[in-house]
């Protein structure tokens, strides 16, 4: 990592965005206290990670990449243990309701080795939250989930933000389901800062990547460049891309019907991974060019 | 602490390679048992042979409980620290192997609470061993054979020797004999928590616990002056057997032996002390090296 720092508000749902290998699991490991920085200090409610390190971990709760368990344990016994360890008093009706709300109350007395991997993923958000966290550090929470439990674990992310007031700071590469479950977003790349900010901020109209598709590209293109839209248009090898105001969506499509283009379609491409591609390729051709 | 202990005991109470160390025992036990008892006589025979004109024996009554407890624990007591290797290099292997040590060091327990408890949890595995060899080797063998004074075959220098213990002389020996055995065991278990450390699988740190139990052995009877003085005093292995030194009862200058008596009580006490800074080098060194290790498995 290299001079990261970032501010996660009480409340928040932090979504935390970078290719593989940019840090994230780095980072997530030392706001967890798995690894030592070897220079700057880690904050959690207001009190340093390594001086308060046991009163900080007790109102934490984490998956950390794939939620390996015991799986000689059965889930209740796992739920049990971890609860333990947070130091909470636990009761079969705690562990219960945990395994109830993940799904896995009718396999609670199952061996963990008989689970599949969203089951697994199910019960490690289970112990993450089994002891009440006020923050959930969630590490790639739907790696290995199907589409329904993809869906199911926004669903919880959401439920846990909006309804119990947790602090969530989430780590994904699937961008698309940051971008509906995230209130601030970090973009890191190579251990860096790349930015920060809230989704609105990120998803700012003004820089909306327009995609056109028309009956002949090159020459479409070739006529672009003749106009004042020239400067809007991104390098590309046979498609037209444009990084420009969504308002302009509609004079742009009268111009290219005066120019005698045959428009088959205008997409504009408003997404977080979008933004997301732009800027750790800008990045990345930047070092090209450095080295 | 005390919690933490409970849910690591729990833990390796659940895992079925616990077992496999207790079934070698009690199979190791037996096996000596059916043995002498079918063919007990002939080994006696051999090993009294040289001596059979100078003393009179009622032979038979040679073989009790007593004896066989030592017969097996000599033997046993070399094979055990592989057992116990077993389960303490697991410790912290075991649970980086699995996945789980991320998920520990994210609870609020200290690094060090967690290798004191680990090696808590492997000295309570390895008390339990013994306490189970001392009912399959001891109980059952005078269950079977019944009690009696008990002759001890004791090799000294160039010269072999027989001991004679009376049956009122040997409980407290072999209590004695078992809570020393504990005390070397530990340094295995010491020794393989520390090695399990740097792994993540417990297969690593058992190979590499046996090897150094098997080299540091071969080096302990190594007899070259040089190794005698320096090497010899500070391996484990050199006081692994010290248990016999209860056994070794003292003599009056006439050659009566003196019940209640040990041979060389000094000696075992070095050793025990010795033992115990092993264990502790160990049990720092590993909470040290384990504080300042990055955790990514």
């Amino acid at each position: 990592m290299d001079d990261l720092s970032f501010t996660v508000n009480e409340g928040d749902v932090y979504g935390f965005l970078g290719q593989n290998g940019a840090g994230k699991s780095t980072t997530i490991r030392m706001l967890l206290s798995l690894i030592k920085p070897t220079s700057g200090e880690i904050n959690i409610f207001g009190q340093n990670l390594f001086t308060h390190r046991s009163d900080i971990l007790k109102q934490t709760g984490a998956v950390i990449e794939k939620p390996d368990l015991y799986k000689y344990l059965s889930a209740y016994q796992n739920l049990y243990i971890f609860a333990k360890m947070s130091g909470m008093k636990v009761t079969r009706q705690v562990i219960m309701q945990q395994l109830q709300m993940v799904g896995l109350a009718e396999r609670a007395q199952s061996k963990v080795k008989t689970f599949s991997q969203g089951m697994k993923q199910r019960l490690g958000i289970a112990v993450a939250l089994v002891h009440n966290p006020r923050l959930i550090i969630l590490d790639e929470p739907t790696n290995g989930l199907d589409p329904q439990g993809i869906a199911d674990m926004r669903n919880l992310i959401l439920q846990l933000s909006r309804e119990m007031g947790k602090t969530i700071v989430v780590s994904s590469h699937l961008l698309s389901e940051i971008e509906i479950i995230a209130n601030r977003i970090l973009i890191i790349n190579k251990g860096k800062k790349v930015v920060e900010g809230t989704a609105a901020e990120l998803l700012d109209p003004a820089k909306t990547i327009v995609q056109i598709d028309t009956l002949n590209n090159i020459d479409a293109k070739n006529k672009l460049e003749q106009t004042k839209w020239a400067s809007f248009i991104l390098p590309s090898a046979d498609t037209i891309k444009m990084q420009m105001n969504k308002n302009g969506i509609p004079e742009l499509a009268n111009d290219l019907t005066a120019m005698n283009i045959g428009i088959l379609s205008i997409q504009p491409r408003h997404s977080l991974e979008d933004y997301f591609l732009s800027l750790t390729t800008q990045q990345q051709n930047v070092d090209i060019i450095k080295n | 602490m005390w919690t933490l202990l409970k849910i690591e005991l729990y833990k390796i109470s659940k895992r079925p390679r616990t077992y496999i160390a207790f079934v070698a025992i009690a199979a190791i036990a037996f096996i000596f048992q059916f043995a002498f008892k079918a063919d007990g006589q002939n080994y006696m025979d051999m090993m009294l042979q040289s001596v059979k004109d100078t003393f009179e024996f009622e032979r038979v009554k040679a073989i009790n409980g007593y004896f066989m407890c030592y017969i097996i624990l000599n033997t046993l007591l070399i094979q055990v620290p592989i057992l116990v290797a077993l389960i303490a290099a697991d410790s912290i292997s075991g649970e980086a192997n699995m996945g789980t040590l991320r998920l520990l060091i994210s609870k609020p327990i200290s690094r060090t609470q967690l290798i004191l408890v680990k090696f808590a949890a492997a000295t309570i595995f390895t008390v339990l061993l013994l306490l189970w060899m001392a009912v399959t080797s001891l109980i059952f063998s005078l269950m079977i054979f019944g009690a009696d004074d008990m002759l001890i075959f004791r090799s000294k220098g160039e010269e072999s020797q027989i001991l004679l213990i009376t049956k009122d002389d040997i409980v407290w020996r072999y209590i004695a004999a078992f809570a020393y055995a504990t005390v070397a065991l530990t340094v295995i278990a010491a020794l393989s928590l520390f090695l399990s450390i740097f792994a993540e699988n417990s297969i690593g740190p058992i190979i590499a616990t046996v090897c150094i139990v098997i080299v540091c052995t071969i080096i302990s009877n190594i007899n070259v002056p040089i190794i005698d003085k320096n090497v010899k005093p500070f391996l484990f292995t050199s006081y692994l057997v010290g248990w016999k030194g209860f056994f070794y009862i003292g003599t009056t200058e006439e050659g009566e032996t003196i019940k209640g008596s040990i041979e060389n009580w000094p000696a075992i006490q070095k050793s025990l002390l010795i033992l115990l800074g092993h264990i502790v080098v160990l049990v720092s060194a590993s909470v040290i090296v384990f504080k300042r290790k990055d955790i990514l498995s």
